[in-house]
């Protein structure tokens, strides 16, 4: 049987890709950024997992006004990093997990949750920054990424979003599919983008450390309290782009102490800076019990 | 019946729900068509030409000929979608997002490097933050008067 074993969860500033593609991650104001994820790539090489469910959001690259899935699996066999603009980021492609994407969307839309499956689009730097941070970008001799991703794509870019709650109780239902599948693989599930911040408007640069932390409590002991939270809130708090955290509860939703079987997580790793260009870093590793 | 729009109150933003939406359609369609070269080369080659080949109102082909991201939000323009008009001339998002503010592109990054800007007293309109209508240009940037 397939189970989920750890949950991630971590900014995903295009910039911080930028730095690093352009190697300037030791420079002083990149470096206390990466000194963050030190931790972090030494335990993806200890706990490396089979597959990788990487919940993210697209930048207006793969999805413009043409469509605007709330909740798109991808079910291909590979995604190319996508040119937003300024070229596309030097990584690998990204190799997917055609199986048990397929598998989890049916058990997903079964459960009442309708999923657009997605079997040709490109990854811009919402899936792929959270990569480079967590397994380093990989040598021109061994240039892949450690395991397969099943990118999961959030609308989080026109308003109504999917609510905490909504995107908490979806996490559930992936835990439960992943759980249907006969192989036994070993599965992370990551939630991606946030912290504070606001690119826009008179009160672009917004960064609210104070809600952000209790976020990352919440997150890691009351997860339910977090999923709570109304869309203004993150709005009003955290910045019109601080909404993208509604991505970690689908993680966090995830995890088997929603499902009551522990009592909590192990909290492996947790990281908070401020700022990576516009934004609030924030970073959790936590493992099942 | 009228929608419940409880983000209307935030100051200094402009949340991009289904009436931006529909109203920036053309615009944020456009700013997708730079994700290619050779849009951007045909763009910069003769800006105003080739924003008339879009069904755009005027003020938003004013807003992007003057390069003022606020009037591109304000007639529909999603952030995201503007950003690749940044793209096109070079700027990073830090240079775009500044730009929204009044500040110079000095005065924005030491903002951020001091730690952003406070939620004090920018939560409501009619409170007394920096990024009230009242404390606007907060920076000393020249404004682009251009076009």
């Amino acid at each position: 049987m397939a189970r989920i074993t750890a949950s991630v969860y971590t900014s995903h500033v295009p910039a911080i890709g930028a730095a690093l593609d352009a190697g300037k991650d030791k420079e002083p104001y990149w470096q206390p950024v990466f000194a963050g994820y030190e931790y972090s790539k030494q335990w993806m090489k200890d706990n490396k997992p089979d597959v990788i469910f990487l919940v993210y959001n697209d930048h207006a690259t793969a999805f413009s006004l043409d469509m605007i899935p709330t909740f798109a699996i991808g079910t291909a066999e590979q995604y190319q990093p996508a040119d937003e603009g300024y070229g596309a980021r030097p990584v690998p492609t990204v190799i997917g997990h055609p199986e048990l994407a397929s598998h989890i969307a049916q058990s997903v839309i079964q459960q009442d949750f309708d999923l657009t499956i997605v079997n040709k689009m490109d990854v811009d730097h919402g899936l792929t920054v959270p990569l480079s941070l967590m397994c380093g970008n990989p040598p021109k001799e061994d240039f892949q990424w450690p395991c397969p991703v099943i990118p999961f794509a959030v609308n989080v870019v026109q308003y109504p979003v999917p609510s905490a709650q909504r995107c908490f109780n979806l996490g559930q239902a992936i835990r439960r599919a992943v759980e249907s599948y006969d192989e036994d693989l070993n599965v992370h599930i990551w939630g991606t983008g946030g912290m504070s911040h606001q690119l826009q408007g008179p009160r672009a640069g917004l960064i609210n450390k104070e809600f952000d932390n209790r976020f990352l409590d919440l997150l890691i002991s009351d997860p339910a309290a977090a999923a709570a939270i109304p869309h203004i809130d993150f709005v009003r708090e955290a910045g019109s782009e601080g909404i993208e955290l509604v991505m970690w509860l689908i993680a966090r939703g995830a995890m088997s102490d929603v499902a009551g079987r522990a009592d909590g997580v192990n909290l492996k790793h947790r990281f908070f800076h401020v700022p990576a260009s516009n934004t609030a870093v924030g970073h959790l590793i936590l493992e099942n019990k | 019946m009228s929608l419940d729009k409880p983000y209307l109150d935030v100051p200094g933003t402009i949340i991009f729900d289904a009436e931006q939406s529909r109203k920036g359609y053309h615009l944020n369609q456009f700013c997708m068509s730079l994700m290619k070269a050779e849009n951007r080369a045909r763009f910069k080659a003769n800006e105003r030409a080739y924003l008339d080949e879009w069904p755009m109102t005027e003020e938003q082909k004013q807003g992007v000929l003057t390069r003022d991201l606020n009037r591109c939000m304000a007639t529909g323009g999603n952030i995201y979608f503007l950003a690749k008009i940044g793209a096109t001339d070079g700027l990073s998002f830090q240079q775009m997002a500044g730009s929204m503010t009044g500040m110079t592109e000095d005065e924005y990054r030491a903002m951020m490097v001091a730690g952003g800007r406070s939620v004090e007293g920018n939560r409501f309109i009619g409170e007394d933050g920096d990024a009230q209508a009242k404390n606007q240009p907060q920076g000393s940037a020249n404004k682009n008067t251009k076009g």
